[in-house]
Formats: C-alpha cells, sequence, structure tokens
C-alpha cells in the first residue's frame, strides 16, 4: 500500500506549481485546492446509465486502477492521460476493458479499449483535448465483471490554448500514416511497451464560424486495432476527444521466434489504414 | 541576454498609457504593450501595435486584444493624421492582436482589412475558445464579438500609402499557420507580428521545424528595426536570442524523444531557460507543442 502515502507529496508539488502560475485564467490562488467541485455531475449520471445502469462501480479506491493527468492541462488541445493498471493481465483476471470518459466533453465518452491476457498489462497512455476544466475518468471492467472508477479534474490552461490543432495543412498532407514505436527493450515473455501514432486532423466538426460560416469537417478516427502473432491485443473506440495525431501506447507480451505488430486503424470517412512492424527474431 | 534586457523590459513596459505610441522612425508609430497575460487591470492591452502613414493614406498593423485597445487606436491615429486609412492588416488571428478589431474598424472606417490566407479557418476553429478565454481574463459582461478580415493574402501583397510602399507577406507555419509579416520600405522597419518575441518567451502554436527553418530568412530581410508582437522594438539581435531559445527547446525535446521519454516526463523535465519573461506560463507548452511535432521525425 505504498500508493496512499505518495499523494500528499504528489499533492503538494501540484499545489506548489499551481501557486507558480501566474495566470489570469485560473481563479485566486488559495482557492486552487478548495475548487475542485463534486464529482456528481450531470454529465457523469448520464453516462454511467447509459453504459453501466445500476451495475456497482468501485469509486478511487486505487487498487485496480489509476488515472494519469496533470493537476493544469499546459496545452488543452493536448493533454497526456495515462490509464494504468494495478493488477496483473494474467488469464484468471484480467481488465478487459477500460473506458477513458472526459464529463465536460461534447462528447463524454473519449475512448474505449479492450484488452486481453496477451496484452501483458493493461496501460494505455494517449492525449486528449479539454473544452473545460472537467473531471476526467477511467473505468476498468475486470474479467469477473466488477467496474473500479479512478478520476482526477483537470483545469484547462490560459493562454490562447485552444482545442483545435496547431497546423491544419501539415496534418492533412500527413493524413493516414501510422506509425510504431517500441519504446523498451524486447524481452521474451515480458510486456513490453509500445506505441502506435496516427497522422490525423481528428477534426471535431463542431466549430463553426459565425462571420464566415465556415465549417471545419468532422473527420476523425473511430477504431484503432492492434494485434500481435494474430492476435487482437488492444481494440479501441475513440473519437474526436483524443488529440489531433492520435497517439496509443500500449503493451504486448513477445513470443518466442518472430512477430508481427499490425494496426489497423478506420476513420469517420471509413478510410482505413494500417502498419506493419516485425519484429524479427525476439531475445531470449 | 537575457537578463539585463528582462530588466530593462521590466522598466519599459510600467504601465504604459493604452494609446501612448512613439514615432520609431519618421512617420512610424509603436504602440507597445505590457508584457502581460490579459486581465481586466491591463484591459487586454498585451500586445504591440503600429501604424505607418503616407502621403496619401495610413495602415495600421495589429488591432490589440480588446474593445478598449481597438478606441485607444483608433485616438492614437486619429490625434496623429486626419487621412484616411487605408488598410488594416492582422498578423494573425490570436485573440491579444485581433479583439480590438471591431472597435477599431467602426472608429476609423478603414478601406481595407488583411490578413493571411489561413486566419479565417483557424480563427473558426477556435472561435468559441477565445470567446470564453477573453470574457474570463477580462471579466466582460459578455462574450467579445470576434470578427476577422474580409481579404486574405497568400504569398506577397503590396499596399501603397500614397509615395511609401508596404509589403505584406504570408509565411509557413511557423508561431501559426497563418503568419504574415508588413515591412515598410521607407524606413526598413519589418512589423513581424509573433514571428518575433522580445522579452517575452516566444509561444509555439504553430510549427517549431518552420519557425526555425524561417528564422533566417526573417532576420535576412535586413529591417533597420524589426516591431515585434510582444516587448521592445528590436535589431537581428531579437532574431538571435530568439533562435537559440527555439533551438535550444527543439534539442532537448530530441534529446527527450531519444530516451523514450513520455511527453508527460518530457515537460517536467526540460527546464526554461533563465532571461525570458512569461517561462510558467507559456514553457512547458512549448514543451508540449514541440513534442508532439517532433515525434513525427525520422
Ligand atoms: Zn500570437
Amino acid at each position: 500500500m505504498s500508493f496512499p502515502a505518495l499523494l500528499p507529496s504528489a499533492l503538494r508539488r501540484l499545489v506548489a506549481l499551481a501557486g507558480a502560475l501566474a495566470c489570469a485564467a485560473l481563479l485566486p490562488l488559495a482557492a486552487q485546492a478548495a475548487d475542485e467541485p463534486s464529482p456528481d455531475t450531470e454529465q457523469w449520471t448520464g453516462v454511467r446509465q447509459y453504459l453501466f445502469a445500476d451495475r456497482p462501480i468501485a469509486d478511487n479506491m486505487g487498487d485496480v486502477v489509476e488515472l494519469d493527468a496533470p493537476f493544469r492541462a499546459e496545452d488543452a488541445a493536448v493533454v497526456p492521460i495515462g490509464l494504468k493498471a494495478k493488477v496483473d493481465q494474467t488469464p484468471g483476471r484480467y481488465i478487459r476493458k477500460l473506458w477513458l470518459l472526459v464529463d465536460k466533453n461534447p462528447t463524454p465518452i473519449a475512448a474505449s479499449f479492450e484488452l486481453t491476457p496477451e496484452s501483458g498489462r493493461a496501460d494505455i497512455e494517449t492525449r486528449i483535448r479539454l473544452e473545460e476544466y472537467t473531471w476526467v475518468r477511467v473505468v476498468a471492467e475486470t474479467s469477473d465483471g466488477q467496474l473500479h472508477m479512478a478520476r482526477k479534474f483537470v483545469r484547462a490552461a490560459g493562454g490562447c490554448s485552444a482545442p483545435a490543432g496547431k497546423d491544419m495543412e501539415a496534418a492533412l498532407a500527413r493524413l493516414g500514416k501510422v506509425k510504431f514505436k517500441l519504446e523498451g527493450e524486447v524481452q521474451q515473455g515480458k510486456p513490453t511497451l509500445a506505441q502506435v501514432m496516427v497522422s490525423h486532423p481528428n477534426n471535431s466538426g463542431m466549430q463553426m464560424d459565425q462571420v464566415t460560416r465556415l465549417f471545419v469537417p468532422p473527420h476523425y478516427i473511430r477504431h484503432v486495432e492492434v494485434a500481435y502473432a494474430g492476435k487482437v491485443i488492444m481494440s479501441a473506440d475513440v473519437d474526436f476527444s483524443i488529440s489531433e495525431n492520435p497517439n496509443f501506447r500500449f503493451y504486448f507480451t513477445p513470443q518466442a521466434g518472430s512477430g508481427e505488430l499490425t494496426a489497423k486503424v478506420v476513420d469517420s470517412k471509413d478510410l482505413t489504414f494500417s502498419s506493419t512492424l516485425s519484429l524479427g527474431k525476439t531475445g531470449t | 541576454m537575457p537578463l539585463a534586457l528582462a530588466a530593462a523590459l521590466l522598466l519599459t513596459a510600467a504601465t504604459p498609457a493604452p494609446d501612448a505610441v512613439s514615432e520609431v522612425a519618421p512617420g512610424v508609430f509603436v504602440h507597445l504593450g505590457q508584457v502581460a497575460e490579459a486581465a481586466r487591470d491591463n484591459a487586454g492591452d498585451t500586445s504591440n501595435w503600429a501604424f505607418v502613414v503616407g502621403e496619401r493614406c495610413v495602415a495600421v498593423i495589429d488591432a490589440g486584444g480588446s474593445e478598449a485597445t481597438g478606441r485607444a487606436l483608433a485616438a492614437a491615429v486619429r490625434a496623429r493624421t486626419a487621412l484616411p486609412v487605408c488598410a488594416l492588416v492582422i498578423t494573425h488571428g490570436h485573440p491579444d492582436h485581433l479583439l480590438g478589431l471591431p472597435a477599431l474598424a467602426a472608429a476609423l472606417a478603414p478601406q481595407r482589412q488583411i490578413a493571411a490566407e489561413r486566419l479565417p479557418a483557424a480563427v473558426a476553429a477556435r472561435r468559441g475558445t477565445y470567446q470564453a478565454l477573453a470574457q474570463r481574463q477580462l471579466e466582460l459582461a459578455a462574450p467579445p464579438v470576434i470578427a476577422v478580415p474580409g481579404e486574405t493574402v497568400n504569398g506577397e501583397a503590396a499596399i501603397d500609402l500614397g509615395g511609401r510602399r508596404l509589403v505584406l507577406r504570408a509565411w509557413k507555419t511557423a508561431h501559426t499557420d497563418h503568419d504574415l509579416t508588413v515591412f515598410d520600405e521607407a524606413s526598413r522597419t519589418l512589423f513581424a507580428g509573433d514571428l518575433l518575441f522580445v522579452g517575452h518567451l516566444p509561444v509555439l502554436d504553430g510549427s517549431l521545424g518552420g519557425w526555425l527553418a524561417q528564422a533566417p530568412a526573417l532576420r535576412a530581410l535586413g529591417a533597420a528595426r524589426t516591431v515585434p508582437g510582444h516587448g521592445p522594438v528590436s535589431s537581428a539581435a531579437g532574431w538571435d536570442a530568439q533562435t537559440a531559445y527555439l533551438a535550444g527547446l527543439r534539442d532537448a525535446v530530441r534529446a527527450a524523444l531519444g530516451r523514450h521519454q513520455t511527453l508527460q516526463q518530457a515537460v517536467a523535465g526540460i527546464d526554461a531557460p533563465a532571461g525570458w519573461a512569461m517561462t510558467e506560463l507559456y514553457h512547458r507548452r512549448n514543451v508540449t507543442a514541440a513534442y508532439s511535432e517532433l515525434e513525427w521525425e525520422d
């Protein structure tokens, strides 16, 4: 139980950080610690009913899943979020689904991820857009059907930070490029961190200019599927809450001999993009 | 640079009158906004604006960050000249340069309003965010009206003020994806918009690679003086200080990516260099933007 012991120092660090920020957009500093609103939001009530009906959810216990999110988003267009498993992926009990929920975004269900024992670890990192100060949640469903939630209140940044992408033309020019990166040493039988990146504007299509009547047409990634050695290890349904150039870090467990990581990505116009990474001989 | 320059900045930035201008060259009038985040006590006067007076008419460059700055700008123009305003040029669509436009346009009735080609789309995608931000920061009763110029430039265009020519040039993605500069040939004054920050930490909302790639061309325009978007009027040294920061940011983020650091780790581990104002607000954001751009390299 070292996790709860860590909290006070982490909290102190965050409060100190907030104190150092001379941002006029923030509330008075003394109110920082106290300005966390009730987590029982109207949006959560609706989403909870829609996704989970009356099933019980263990809230913020920290023993199955944790949420890694910044106290304050530096850039509202690119907010790093980590969904962290506290349990191993064993065939007997594993996390089979993770939902990433953002109360105040136009579509609060940002993503859902399906995982298997072959995933190795049910850890996912991605980046999201935030429309305003909001609760961000992860709900994990274990293979025994139990639900567990972790949540954090995230403040959006001041400045000119906006959820829109920075270079619309560059994003379109590179549209559909899919790239894998291995983030650690490939060791047979051990969960190994990898990353799949998709070049895509991931536009919401919800912004319209009142003067020019120009629409940014909706165009976003809706499905990402990663397989290793022919077996799906992560399958994600996502939407435009995910940042421009969607990016997912995940684990897989390399096996003896060669193996291939493959990604299949489908967007809202039913365009399909894919990529393959051949691992060759894995280490022994 | 930086400590001496930052100290000088603090002195010069001590709350200038909202309509104060200095004539930095014959017919070239510049207002230096405060190096600060927009707030009620500065009424959005947090960016530089300028106007250039020719024999026949006047061009105004940027509009400041509020209705108040738009009105102050119009008063400053009318205190100097009765000539008509033939053009209002907006260097880019960030709210601290744009929000004064409606008040300015109402007071001065510019014949043309000009920006870079991609400005309308960029502002369209951010309008709601900018309105909410301005309302909160300036403590307004209602969200401000945001208007954009109706005429756009791709590449180069010239404006004749009567015996005086201004050259407008749209750039590839750098500070934003729609940066526009104005060069006054008569005085060789460059109005760089936010392609140049002096003393105020550069803010990356476009492309780090694009900004670094185009900095030599901007510096090589051979301006006698450059009016930045934020901070005092500068010599070529301003470009060098800015490039040192941006190149340092690029190198530090590349190194973090090489070590397989996550975005969070890079943001936590890359410190801001000394000598710049506004680092608390913008450096970590710059690291975030640089990381999400540079991870696509190789
Ligand atoms: Zn700007």
